[in-house]
């Protein structure tokens, strides 16, 4: 087992989720190698969020089984699990910055908490990581202050505070004009090609995911319907595949 | 009492969606269930509350933080109400006493009402006002935009850093808050004594406290102690089960009000029984 969490980082074997009668993900497997970004596609409402959230345990699966960095999360007590989430970095589809702190404490929230680096390490390593995405200029600023765009890129120098091996990201271009979002993308590659984690990119922007996966999975009717590249999904014989890379790649 | 408690209860916590409501007004056995299940629900609540409270590490800047909120923030407030209670109670009860020969009583009226009853209820119903929708509000959104859920991905547990604090901080201030109600209620019924009638301030204290113990004093002011904690589990509670959106903070923010201001009587009530009890 150990070589293969070596391999992977994510194992998900028959996740299952439901709520009440609907069934949301239906026996999902799925493997992430080490330093290998795999982008999930897939209509809104297809439960591509709930099977991020599922990954850190923001949410309990039905049945199936979530190994990340080795360890079987849905069997973790919260001390455990907490050990396993300092390892995963998570951009929120809005950020989800902490509106009363200011864009400094906000990168600062995860370091106070969970290393023994003085204030002064503290203040540098914040600046260091707002300087990768950008964003070194608004320190003082509260997140009400700061467009969408700028948001996402505190939130994604809050999900890397803490070194993590899996950035987890849930539609990090959603909602953003094409060059923010490209931005965007091109952050998460150039993350990619210096940092060598693992990640999983909830997306609807198909273009996007060509630009910076190795992998795409599309995810429908709560089942991997298809896997590959950008021009393998194109090659699909099935209807929904071809009419939704169809339509995501104009 | 009971019936209406389970009245207002049940009204507060079924509100989400008007059809449910209509729904479980026709069948009241669903209200009650609803109500029962509220309860349980904040069983569990409270015991995830004391483990975070409990068990280090400690959020200190954080519960610094929601004491000047809390606290600072209430002062102007409450000291207002506290104020005006002073002067109405010093108009009202003037009249009344003179009518029966009892002026002299006065003083000792003022201040026995307002340390004993008028200050703590007001400053606890105060508090639960303005506190409890903040709260609930803040928490609410906080629960709708993901805030929440963010902190638990940065291996933080919530409920040490946004509800423990709130809630200790609710009960360390409601007693300081309450001492300002007091003094204030007090000084401004001898201020308007001394428009009527010209008193000094040391005499009126003199009168007024000559015949006051320390249990007439302590236990009402640390009674505010449950009112605090009453509003910071409640509101924190609303806010934390927050769903649906805007309207769902809307809805936290004035069922936060409605239950921590409910609770907060009824629990007025059994205290000052309670009080009577032991202290007599």
């Amino acid at each position: 087992m150990s070589n293969q969490t070596n391999d992977s980082p994510i194992v998900i074997e028959g996740l299952r989720k439901a709520f009440g009668e609907q069934k949301v993900l239906d026996g999902i497997n799925l493997k992430v190698a080490k330093g290998e970004t795999v982008a999930v596609l897939g209509r809104s409402g297809g439960g591509k969020s709930v099977f991020l959230k599922l990954l850190i345990r923001l949410q309990t699966p039905d049945s199936g089984s979530i190994r990340i960095a080795g360890q079987e999360i849905t069997k973790l007590n919260e001390k455990q699990l907490n050990d396993v989430r300092k390892k995963i970095g998570f951009l929120f589809q809005q950020a989800a910055l902490y509106d009363s702190l200011t864009v400094e404490e906000n990168v600062a929230f995860p370091l106070k908490r969970h290393t023994k680096k003085s204030a002064a390490e503290q203040k540098d390593r914040v600046r260091e990581l707002l300087a990768d995405v950008g964003m070194d200029q608004d320190l003082e600023k509260l997140p009400s202050q700061i467009s969408g765009g700028m948001q996402k890129r505190v939130g994604l120098a809050r999900a890397l505070a803490l070194d993590p091996e899996i950035l987890l990201f849930d539609e990090p271009t959603a909602g953003l004009d094409p060059i923010t979002a490209t931005e965007i993308g091109s952050l998460i590659l150039e993350l990619k090609k210096k940092r060598q984690m693992s990640a999983i990119v909830v997306t609807h922007d198909v273009q996007g995911a060509k630009a910076y996966s190795d992998r795409m999975v599309l995810l429908h009717q709560g089942t991997i319907q298809a896997e590959g590249n950008l021009e393998e999904l194109q090659r699909s014989k099935d209807e929904f595949v071809a009419q939704f890379v169809g339509y995501g790649s104009r | 009492m009971i019936y209406l408690t389970i009245f207002v209860l049940a009204a507060a916590i079924s509100s989400p969606l008007a059809s449910r409501a209509r729904m479980r007004l026709a069948f009241p056995k669903n209200l009650f269930i609803s109500v029962f299940e509220w309860f349980g629900e904040l069983g569990f609540f409270c015991a995830r509350l004391f483990r975070a409270a409990l068990v280090p590490p400690y959020e200190f800047g954080e519960l610094l933080r929601q004491c000047d909120e809390i606290g600072s923030k209430s002062l102007p407030l409450v000291a207002l109400a506290g104020a005006a209670t002073g002067v109405v109670l010093s108009l009202q009860t003037r009249d009344s006493l003179i009518r029966f020969g009892a002026k002299s009583f006065l003083p000792a009226v003022i201040v026995f009402s307002i340390i004993k009853e008028s200050g703590p209820i007001i400053t606890g119903l105060i508090v639960s006002g303005r506190v409890g929708a903040g709260i609930g509000a803040q928490l609410g959104s906080m629960k709708v935009t993901e805030q929440i859920d963010a902190m638990e991905a940065s291996a933080v547990d919530p409920y040490k850093f946004l509800v423990a604090t709130r809630v200790l901080a609710c009960i360390l201030m409601l007693p300081l808050l309450t001492l300002a109600s007091d003094f204030c209620g007090i000084f401004m019924g001898w201020i308007a004594n001394m428009l009527a009638e010209p008193i000094s301030l040391r005499l009126f204290l003199e009168s007024g406290f000559k015949n006051a113990l320390f249990s007439d004093f302590i236990p009402p002011t640390l009674k505010t102690m449950v009112f605090g904690f009453i509003i910071g589990l409640v509101s924190c509670f609303q806010g934390m089960r927050t769903r649906g959106g805007t309207e769902g903070v809307g809805r936290s923010a004035t069922s936060s009000v409605v239950l921590s201001s409910l609770f907060v009587v009824v629990a007025d009530v059994l205290l000052v029984r309670l009080i009577l009890t032991i202290w007599g």
